[in-house]
């Protein structure tokens, strides 16, 4: 058994009075592709957004390769991380956005190294190297000196997950990254997310609407509900016979709106 | 006579207007020079202070809203007094130019300081959070993805504000500077005709600005809204 390389032990994640995690326990191995589900609401963005470190945690342990990541041991003790210890957690993470959240400002070129250069001091011309190499394998090649608005949504979020890759995660997160996008350009994006699950290389946490592609590229699928895991499994057993009744409802209800 | 230059009070008060106007030019000169110097303080004091307020340690946020509420529920020429007046007896002596754009930006850092904590605020917090998911230092994210997007929000407000520091300069009369304003005046004094030099001073302020007021509306007009671009 290897040992999981995302873990969620008892966590608990309160928006005022509001409990978006309800003690949760949620386990990732290494390279594997996992895809929560659920209705809005259940927490499964929150999920991802802790694994960021953009939302604190209030109970429980966070661990990322044996690691906590919203604590750190000092002389045995648990304690509130530092800064320093969140960006070196922070460098085993990558994150795709709903709404892209590209530099507006900045070229697409630019968007891919000014973090690995900053952060990882890559020189201009490495960092302009790997920015080259992942924007064609997303197919934008020729989109490099482009700022993002004179882009496509789809183009975006391509641009989106280049960005993310360009500084070398083990980890991907895609927090919805097909809901803000038209209908007939979903498939380009989730084109380059197959290729990434099917490359084995990441560990990937996809949170998706898009229940067909779920099925076909996860290891396994989470369904959440209330801020806790309702069933998992591997998603032909999910998808095809769900053993919980909130399950089933919320299959049916996304699968086949009309009946 | 003033600065060299003889007035004609003989022929009428187009004559008397044309002949002081290269006096007044020099006014208008220091108050331009006032003004921009002003507003440049202001700029720079400006951010400074919007950064201190949003300082997430309260030792250094609570001490800058403190400086900033005094300064703007203080009437500016109080402000002048104290710099002009009060400084000089602890050793700090600046000329009467220096000391009246100081004081201008001074005061318009701390209503400056609101227009940067504003822009600042409109940046979509996605920024944000892409800029800290790939590790950028909160230093970098400020001056790199925040700064540069909140900048041309900014530009009308900021530009108000210079059409409104150069209408604050002729206060700077109080304490000796001859911008506009004073030289008009001593040229009243002089030849007992007020209503001439105090017309062309009203004249030339509308001028400098709407020239000033164009100036920023052309500035809003052309830089980009997607924020300063960084290649």
């Amino acid at each position: 058994m290897t040992e999981p390389i995302i873990k969620f032990d008892k966590v608990v994640k309160r928006f005022g009075s509001h409990t978006v995690l309800d003690h949760l326990d949620f386990e990732v191995n290494p390279g594997e592709m996992v895809t929560i589900i659920g209705p809005s609401g259940s927490g499964k963005s929150t999920v991802l957004r802790i694994l960021m470190t953009l939302e604190q945690i209030q109970d429980g342990v966070v661990t990322v390769e044996g690691e906590p990541l919203w604590h750190e041991r000092k002389n045995g003790d648990l304690v509130p991380a530092s800064e320093k210890h969140l960006r070196k957690m922070r460098e085993k993470l990558g994150m795709v956005f709903q709404q892209f959240n590209l530099f507006p400002h900045m070229t697409v070129l630019r968007n891919l190294t000014e973090a690995p250069r900053q952060v990882l001091g890559l020189s201009k011309k490495d960092a302009t190297e790997r920015a080259e190499e992942l924007l064609e394998r997303v197919g934008l090649s020729d989109q490099a000196s482009k700022f993002p608005h004179q882009l496509s949504g789809g183009q975006q979020q391509r641009v989106g997950i280049a960005r993310a890759l360009a500084m070398r995660p083990k980890i991907m997160l895609f927090d919805e990254p097909t809901s803000a996008l038209d209908p007939e350009l979903v498939g380009e994006v989730l084109k380059v997310i197959r290729q990434l699950a099917n490359e084995h290389e990441l560990t990937m946490l996809l949170v998706t609407h898009e229940m067909q592609f779920a099925r076909q590229v996860s290891d396994r699928v989470c369904f959440f509900d209330k801020g806790r895991i309702e069933e998992q499994g591997p998603p032909e057993e999910l998808f095809t016979d769900p053993k919980r009744e909130r399950t089933r409802e919320f299959l049916k209800a996304v699968l086949d709106p009309d009946a | 006579m003033l600065f060299g230059y003889e007035w004609d009070t003989s022929a009428g008060p187009l004559v008397f207007a044309w002949s002081i106007l290269p006096i007044l030019l020099t006014g208008v000169l220091v108050t331009i020079q006032a003004a921009v110097l002003g507003f440049g303080i202001a700029l720079v004091l400006g951010l400074v202070l919007a950064v201190l307020k949003a300082a997430p340690s309260r030792l250094i946020s609570w001490p800058a809203h403190g400086v900033a509420e005094f300064v703007r529920d203080t009437p500016l020429l109080i402000q002048l007094f104290f710099l002009y007046y009060v400084l000089p007896e602890y050793g700090l002596l600046l000329p009467a130019f220096m000391t009246g754009a100081l004081a201008l930006g001074i005061q318009y850092s701390a209503y400056m300081a609101e227009v940067y904590r504003g822009g600042i605020e409109a940046v979509a917090r996605g920024q944000r959070e892409a800029a800290r998911a790939l590790n950028l230092s909160s230093a970098r994210t400020f001056t790199h993805v925040v700064l540069p997007q909140a900048i041309p929000r900014i530009i009308p407000a900021l530009g108000n504000y210079l059409v409104s520091i150069m209408k604050d300069v002729p206060i700077l009369s109080v304490v000796t500077v001859m911008e506009l304003l004073n030289v008009a005046k001593i040229i009243g004094d002089r030849t007992f005709n007020y209503i001439v030099p105090l017309s062309l001073v009203g004249l030339i302020y509308l001028i400098m600005t709407l020239i000033a007021a164009g100036g920023v509306r052309y500035l809003d007009k052309t830089l980009p809204k997607k924020g300063i671009a960084l290649k």
